[in-house]
């Protein structure tokens, strides 16, 4: 049975004094697939950040709730721990970090202690492979000369192997090409069950291809300006914000 | 080195006291602070030296009293030396096995993983612990292909004794500087390695050193001569208890490198919090012929580290790479020169420093190419990473070039850790503390791959230890 996974309650976000995001509510259940839309420069960015505690955002008020347990004033690594997971729009380069030690460190964080080598390393190259990875990524500096492309890659490959219960995708797809956003696509799609969730940011519906996508909310003037089912996707996609009617998508079309 | 990073392992979680072990003091031989040729002439007197290097000590200290302090560098203000015991001596003399070492002494060995890095198949030890080597080993088959390594004083007396005349303080002579003089004064223990001509030594030769006694001085000297054609990886790293009393490291390591031959010298210096590291290391290296450094300085209070290379036969190359890393109370005054003296040589420096907590790191170079130099290389390379606001990292390079067909390069680069970087591995799971510290870690990374597996370790952890600003 579906539970609440992530509940946000009244959120208010400011940056650097300047109100982002004031008073988005919003729920996801376990099972769920929610998609966040909405013109550039709304905040659905800034929302997905304030979910994975970005320091760089202050959240004034409300609540934001994973699994019942008030997650609010956690720093970054414990929401990691508490299970958020965010795929960057802009993933970070860390030289001298491989891949591969970066993921190890990461799992052995967030299970309390060093994933089991061999079968780490026979996991990783399986998730790899699943995600048309060259094997040798694994042992690159961490994003560092990955193409645009590789790195969303990365960020899906880093989702499989750490397994989290709420995912934030942030334009994972945005600026590859139609095979690796096929890629990207099969991988959420193995990545999603009935007890996790994914909330994800796009523009394009060509990410969503074969999956059900249960809620679609768009971000408008720092609220959820409308909430709506999968047939939202193509009606904006194919019409802009403007045909959800007055005021959403007057700054700025798709 | 593709082997080594397979087989890596990160180690999260270090103990840092083991660097920190102070054992019972108990010299048999404890000299009066102060120097004076008195001293000088019992230090010469107890080690049974030729005569020529009783005289030689004394015109060092001659020089020593007659040169003054630098005035260029990180203040030497507080070096007391009177507060200076410049010698002392552990109970044991020489030990060929390891069994017969005594007790106390091999505690503390065994606490710095000694005999389990010479079971790990390390040609040899050769371990000082205050001013005398108490361990000596050389594996069978590096004595067999004619390879000496050996303390220095037993070379001084033996069969070697001429080629150590020959050779002692020649690159680096007395009158150098100041603590080049002290050296030649009172040096004790230290290493003397000879390869012959032609011969491969496949795996490193290993000495492991330390101080031991509050307010002892450590002027070890390292002399080693690789003849033409031939290899050695020798490593050195050394770590000290913490002490209260201003204490002196003013060692000397001389390399020579034959025609075609290659010499690998590698170091992690891991000096007490109050440590003077005044240290002069200089290779000459023939036509052909390679130096390699590896250098890696922590801890210490103040230190003046610049390897010197001399480039003296036809295309004979430098390599040095080298990591720094200042914290509180810090100032590592650190860098390399070379000397291009002839055709087609190159070099290539490649520098790391790390400040924070108000460390402060400075990086000199000195690239002098002569004119009988044409067709040489050198390109100097430095990358500083700044912790906080308080620290501090200056790079001052001096390039004197004479020569018009040189191809010479420089590039300098300081950054600080960005809080986004900090963010994105933090939403993986790991705390802030462990994501700057993978962060530096990563930077030193260059550096680490060029060292052997239990020295990158062992680097690795003394980057988390200070990162977690556990010493003080």
């Amino acid at each position: 049975m579906s539970h609440s996974l992530l509940e946000i309650k009244d959120l208010i976000v400011s940056v650097e004094d300047k109100i982002i995001l004031n008073g988005i509510n919003l729920t996801i259940g376990t099972g769920e697939l929610h998609v966040l839309m909405g013109p550039n420069g709304t905040g659905k960015s800034t929302l997905v950040s304030a979910i994975m505690g970005d320091p760089r955002f202050q959240i004034e008020s409300g609540q934001i709730l994973l699994d019942g347990k008030d997650i609010t004033e956690m720093k970054a690594d414990e929401r990691a721990k508490a299970g958020v997971f965010l795929s960057f729009q802009v993933p970070e380069e860390i030289p001298g970090v491989t891949l591969e030690d970066f993921l190890r460190t990461a799992k052995g964080s967030l299970e309390k202690r060093p994933p089991k080598i061999l079968q780490f390393k026979k996991e990783l190259k399986e998730q790899m492979k699943a995600l048309d990875m060259d094997p040798s990524y694994a042992e690159r500096y961490l994003n560092v000369g990955f193409s645009g492309g590789e790195k969303k890659k990365t960020e899906i490959l880093q989702l499989l192997m750490l397994q989290p219960k709420l995912a934030l995708l942030d334009e994972t797809d945005s600026g590859l090409d139609v095979d690796a956003v096929r890629t990207v696509t099969k991988g959420i799609r193995a990545f999603k069950n009935r007890k996790n969730g994914l909330f994800i940011i796009t523009h394009n519906a060509r990410i969503l291809e074969g999956l059900d996508v249960d809620v679609v909310h768009v971000l408008e003037g720092g609220k959820i300006a409308y909430t709506g089912g999968q047939e939202l996707i193509s009606k904006i996609t194919q019409d802009g914000f403007g045909v959800l009617g007055k005021g959403v998508g007057l700054h700025e079309g798709l | 080195m593709k082997d080594f990073k397979q087989e890596k392992t990160r180690v999260d979680q270090a103990d840092r006291t083991i660097y920190n072990v102070k054992d019972r003091l108990d010299p048999a031989f404890l000299m009066d602070s102060g120097i004076t040729p008195e001293i000088v002439n019992q230090i010469s007197k107890e080690k049974n030296e030729p005569e020529w290097m009783r005289l030689f000590r004394l015109k060092s200290l001659k020089l020593y009293n007659e040169i003054p302090l630098p005035t260029w560098g990180p203040s030497l203000d507080e070096l007391n030396m009177d507060q200076i015991v410049t010698y002392v001596r552990p109970k044991s003399t020489m030990k060929a096995k390891w069994s017969d070492v005594p007790d106390d002494i091999k505690e503390t060995f065994e606490r710095l993983g000694i005999p389990k890095a010479e079971r790990k198949s390390l040609a040899g030890v050769g371990a000082q612990y205050d001013s005398e080597v108490v361990y000596h080993n050389v594996r069978a088959e590096v004595a067999s292909k004619g390879v000496v390594y050996t303390d220095i004083e037993s070379a001084l007396t033996g069969p070697y004794s001429e080629m150590i005349r020959k050779h002692f303080m020649k690159l680096v002579p007395p009158s150098d500087h100041k603590f080049a003089a002290l050296h030649g004064a009172v040096w004790s223990g230290g290493s003397f390695v000879y390869v012959p001509a032609g011969v491969t030594v496949e795996i490193p030769l290993q000495s492991y050193f330390r101080l031991n006694a509050p307010g002892a001085g450590q002027f070890e000297h390292t002399l080693i001569i690789v003849e033409e054609g031939a290899y050695l990886h020798f490593i050195e790293g050394c770590s000290a208890p913490r002490y209260y009393v201003a204490n002196l490291h003013a060692g000397c390591v001389e390399l020579y490198v034959g025609k075609n031959a290659r010499l690998r010298y590698s170091t992690i210096e891991n000096w007490s919090k109050n440590m003077y590291n005044l240290n002069t290391k200089r290779a000459s290296v023939e036509e052909g012929g390679t130096v390699e450094w590896i250098s890696g300085s922590f801890g210490s209070h103040i230190s003046y580290l610049y390897p010197m290379s001399i480039l003296k036969g036809k295309k004979a190359r430098m390599e040095f790479t080298g990591i720094t890393f200042a914290g509180e109370g810090q100032n590592l005054d650190t860098g390399a020169k070379v000397l291009h003296a002839a055709p087609d040589t190159t070099s290539h420096i490649s520098t790391k420093s790390i400040s924070r907590d108000g460390g402060n790191s400075t990086f000199r170079s000195v690239v002098t190419v002569t004119e009988k130099a044409e067709g040489s290389k050198s390109a100097v390379s430095c990358e500083s990473l700044m912790l906080d606001s308080i620290s501090r990292s200056d790079t001052i390079p001096v390039m004197d070039i004479s020569c018009n067909q040189a191809d010479i390069g420089h590039e300098a680069k300081i950054g600080r850790i960005s809080e986004s970087a900090i963010f994105y591995l933090m939403s993986r799971g790991l705390s802030e503390d462990d994501a700057r510290a993978l962060i530096v870690g990563g930077f030193a990374e260059p550096i680490a791959k060029e060292l052997p597996l239990e020295y990158a370790v062992e680097m690795n952890n003394l980057i988390h230890l200070e990162m977690k600003g556990s010493i003080g």
